[in-house]
């Protein structure tokens, strides 16, 4: 008996031509499928996104998503341990996995007709991991390896750490996706396991197909090697701890030797992109670009490197990409001879002169275009489209959020930018970092 | 007048019918490009390169040619590096300027709907660049803020000393970036005739793809490229891989040591490239099967991740490989690395390896056509290194005919564990120089 609720097939169908080839439908055990259609290569790009990440772990043993995402290459009851990845290579493919705070996902980017075997494998070790204690403690060392290699042997990665666990003080975006080395260290068979029973189910999980395949045979495929598995009935709800207003400016300092272009890092507070309501993220997104995007052209980039030259690089960064409230922040690395308050102090008075001043609406056209033209590069590359709709599904949003995205971002006004900016850009809801190599530098 | 010399039909996989067309152009001025037409989406990549690259540095200007390409973006006509910008930023479109080496690299991915006014943009920048002095002091203070950096990363520190020690005087012996005091000592003439030197059309080769006809790409080119001068310099000579087998320490205070090891390697039009190839695969390729990934990696949890490399340069050879790990294990990654490495020379692979191993590099070939970026990459760089298009259909076949004697006699022939050199960058506890 086909489970597949049939009449879901056609519910994305009459979006506009703009829009890429998407269809979707959901599993009777409450598992997503979302299909996107680019027959120009014989290639699939086949993902399982759960939505479950670093941010939702246990007090006490962070990194375990991350630790998990790595057990999931061992043995299963089908698999040996490897043979996930060897099979795939074997058949011509590359396979990976990542997690962030919001999710962990899995890949595959194949020959279109190797579609069920990568399904086969995948919904294998959704329930079927057999680990062993020799598993925790060969992979634990590898993951103390790449965070050390990402991290321990990177000063400005260590600095982002202090900062963001400076920024966020009740949520656990505050704690690095990777772990903090000393719980890393205490990670046991149990913590991985009580993570997997409980969080690696269909109703948890979002499958998303993109290249050269048809829905329907998607669809029947889903339904064979996914449909068949029960739903985790004690799924708890998502509720994760939420960050409280903050009401005073925090700063620190950190210190380096390893370190050798001074900067400076301020982050604020910024609301991310939610259902129905992704308004004040599109206007970041003009925001981020108008005052720190193209070093040429942008208030920070004109202010800092050609009127005068206090930096030698500055930007400002947004991505509205998360489940809960995210960050807007500027970093400037100052020129040789400007002390760190000195840039600082530009880079205030930058902002400041920003918010007093009228957009200049030829920017903001022209940053409208860019925009729309970046819409029709995407579509060159459909493991990008395919990482946009399993990172929007596991974050809260929807297929027609994804879909509306493009014109909300055509719709942001000049005044919806000030609005924004003026609301943001607050050194009260601040944390503003500097990285120095010896605390004489930090002047 | 077009003419057009080659059209050949490319099947991507055999048990697929999708196949792309890749057709080879000459201008009416003699530039010869490849085509695919890809009228799916609205809008081309074109990707240009030049022989020659930083490899051209005069004596005493080290890092001129990097600091030039940088400043090609940075105002050229009647614009300044803002105007230009502006006007970029307005078309919607990017352009990339970059030396390496032995090559000048340019892409461009631009909208149909703009692309006359696109490419009118990009000749001015190549054609008529203007190495604005405060432009050359801006970029300049970036490049030097770079050389810097490149003095605290242990990755930089350990090819820096690897580069130097295998290459010597020769161009590759030292970084395109140049010293802090030879960028410090660049002037705008210095600009200039790098610019001469470096942006001409003696070994040029094009590509595009996306929504452009064959037709249109010749007298396209002729615009864009036929005012650059017809000749250039000459390059650098060969260099032979110069360094011997040992370790070398170089302190710095880290948590986890890296390591960047290597022997002489190669030439790419080398009867034994493929075998050697498929060897590296097996050796320390890309996946998670690799023998070092393995014993290194999956075994023992010594590492994140061992990559080795094979690197035919047009002027030498090299088989090298990274490995990082604490600096209390780095010294037994070491010791299992050169396991590994003695153990395939002298055995060479298994039937089982061998023959997984040309099942995915035959599987995976194709999926690199998955983009007009990518298949513009793809094919530039083909035509740099002298194939033919019909490469692409014929590639897995020269895998396919590699054997497992060829492997192991290849093994045996190139892979040298006592003339592997490592440079280590950390704290390694038990691991000292060699001499």
């Amino acid at each position: 008996m086909r489970r597949l609720i049939a009449s879901a097939f056609a519910i994305f169908a009459a979006l506009p031509a703009l829009a890429e080839e998407v269809t979707s439908y959901t599993l009777d055990n409450g598992m997503d499928v979302v299909v996107i259609e680019d027959h120009r290569a014989p290639v699939v790009v086949h993902m399982v996104w759960y939505k479950i990440g670093s941010a939702d772990e246990p007090v006490g043993a962070s990194g375990v998503a991350h630790f998990l995402e790595h057990l999931l290459f061992k043995a299963t009851d089908q698999l040996e341990s490897g043979e996930f990845s060897a099979t795939v290579s074997a058949n011509g493919g590359s396979d990976n996995a990542f997690t962030g705070h919001d999710y962990t996902a899995y890949y595959q980017r194949i020959a279109a007709d190797r579609l069920p075997l990568m399904m086969q494998m995948e919904s294998n070790r959704m329930n079927n991991l057999m680990l062993t204690e020799d598993d925790i403690t060969t992979e634990r060392n590898v993951i103390l390896e790449e965070r050390n290699q990402r991290t321990e042997n990177s000063p400005g990665a260590l600095a982002r750490e202090q900062f963001v666990a400076a920024q966020y003080q009740n949520h656990r975006y505050g704690v690095p996706v990777i772990g903090w080395k000393h719980e890393m260290e205490t990670l046991s068979l149990q913590d991985a396991l009580d993570f997997y029973d409980l969080y690696y189910s269909p109703n948890n999980a979002i499958l998303v197909v993109a290249g050269d395949v048809q829905p329907d045979e998607v669809a029947a495929l889903a339904e064979q090697y996914y449909g068949v598995i029960p739903a985790e009935e004690n799924l708890p709800e998502r509720i994760r701890p939420q960050e409280p207003p903050q009401r005073a400016e925090r700063r620190i300092t950190y210190t380096d030797p390893r370190v050798s272009q001074p900067y400076l890092s301020r982050s604020y507070l910024a609301p991310e992109r939610d259902a129905g309501a992704q308004e004040e993220a599109a206007a970041l997104v003009y925001l981020a670009d108008l005052l720190g995007g193209s070093p040429f052209t942008s208030a920070l980039g004109k202010a800092l490197q050609f009127d005068t030259q206090t930096a030698v690089y500055s930007s400002a960064g947004y991505s509205g990409s998360k489940l809960d409230d995210g960050t807007f922040s500027i970093s400037v690395a100052p020129s040789e001879g400007v002390s760190l308050s000195e840039a600082e102090a530009a880079m205030d008075q930058a902002i400041a002169d920003f918010l007093a001043a009228d957009i200049d609406l030829a920017q903001m056209e022209s940053l409208r275009t860019q925009l729309r033209a970046s819409e029709i590069y995407a579509k060159d590359n459909v493991e990008g489209l395919a990482n946009r709709y399993g990172r929007a599904l596991t974050q809260g949003l929807t297929i027609k959020d994804v879909q509306d995205w493009p014109q909300v971002l055509q719709d942001v006004t000049a005044d919806d930018v000030l609005a924004v900016a003026k609301k943001v850009l607050n050194r009260n809801q601040a944390v503003t970092g500097w990285v120095v190599s010896a605390a004489e530098e930090a002047r | 007048m077009l003419r057009f010399v080659l059209t050949v039909c490319m099947t991507l996989a055999a048990s697929v019918a999708s196949a792309i067309e890749i057709k080879e152009v000459t201008s009416a001025g003699g530039i010869n490009a490849w085509v695919v037409e890809e009228p799916s989406i609205p809008f081309t990549a074109l990707e240009i390169r030049m022989r020659g690259g930083a490899s051209l540095d005069l004596p005493q200007k080290r890092g001129a040619v990097n600091l030039m390409m940088a400043l090609i973006e940075e105002g050229s006509g009647d614009m300044d590096a803002r105007a230009f910008q502006t006007k970029l930023d307005g078309l919607a479109a990017s352009f990339s300027f970059r030396a390496f080496d032995d090559t000048m690299s340019i892409s461009a991915r631009f909208l149909t709907e703009n692309q006359d006014e696109v490419l009118a943009l990009l000749r001015q920048a190549l054609t008529d660049p203007r190495f604005d002095q405060d432009a050359i002091d801006r970029v300049r203070a970036q490049v030097l803020s770079g050389i810097a950096g490149d003095e605290k990363s242990p990755n930089r520190i350990a090819s820096s000393y690897f580069d130097a020690a295998a290459f010597g005087d020769h161009p590759y012996g030292s970084s395109i970036d140049g010293t802090a005091d030879s960028v410090k000592g660049l002037t705008q003439a210095d600009m200039f005739e790098a610019y001469e030197n470096t942006l001409t059309r003696a070994e040029i080769y094009v590509s595009a793809v996306g929504n452009v006809t064959a037709e249109q790409i010749g007298p396209m080119l002729d615009t864009l490229l036929g005012d650059l001068p017809a000749d250039g310099p000459p390059p650098p000579p060969h260099v032979d891989f110069g360094l011997a087998g040992g370790v070398t320490v170089i302190p710095f205070e880290t948590p986890q040591s890296v390591a960047l090891f290597g022997h002489k390697g190669i030439t790419r039009d080398d009867d034994d490239f493929f075998a050697a190839y498929i060897l590296n695969e097996v050796l320390g390729g890309s996946g998670f099967e690799s023998r070092l990934m393995n014993e290194v990696r999956e075994k023992r949890g010594l590492t994140y991740g061992i990559r080795t490399y094979l690197i035919p340069k047009f002027h030498a050879e090299m088989w090298l490989g990274q490995v990082a790990s604490a600096n209390a294990t780095i010294g037994e990654a070491i010791a299992v690395t050169r396991d590994v490495w003695s153990d395939i020379a002298t055995n060479g692979v298994t039937q089982d390896e061998l023959d997984s191993i040309k099942t995915f590099l035959t599987g995976e070939y194709p999926l690199r056509f998955d983009g007009n970026a990518e298949i513009a990459e793809i094919m530039v760089g083909m035509q740099m290194i002298g194939l033919p298009t019909d490469y692409v259909i014929n590639r897995n076949d020269y895998i396919e005919a590699v054997t497992l004697a060829d492997v192991k006699r290849v093994a045996a022939e190139l892979l040298h564990p006592e003339d592997l050199h490592f440079v280590v960058v950390g704290q390694p506890e038990g691991v000292q120089s060699s001499n």
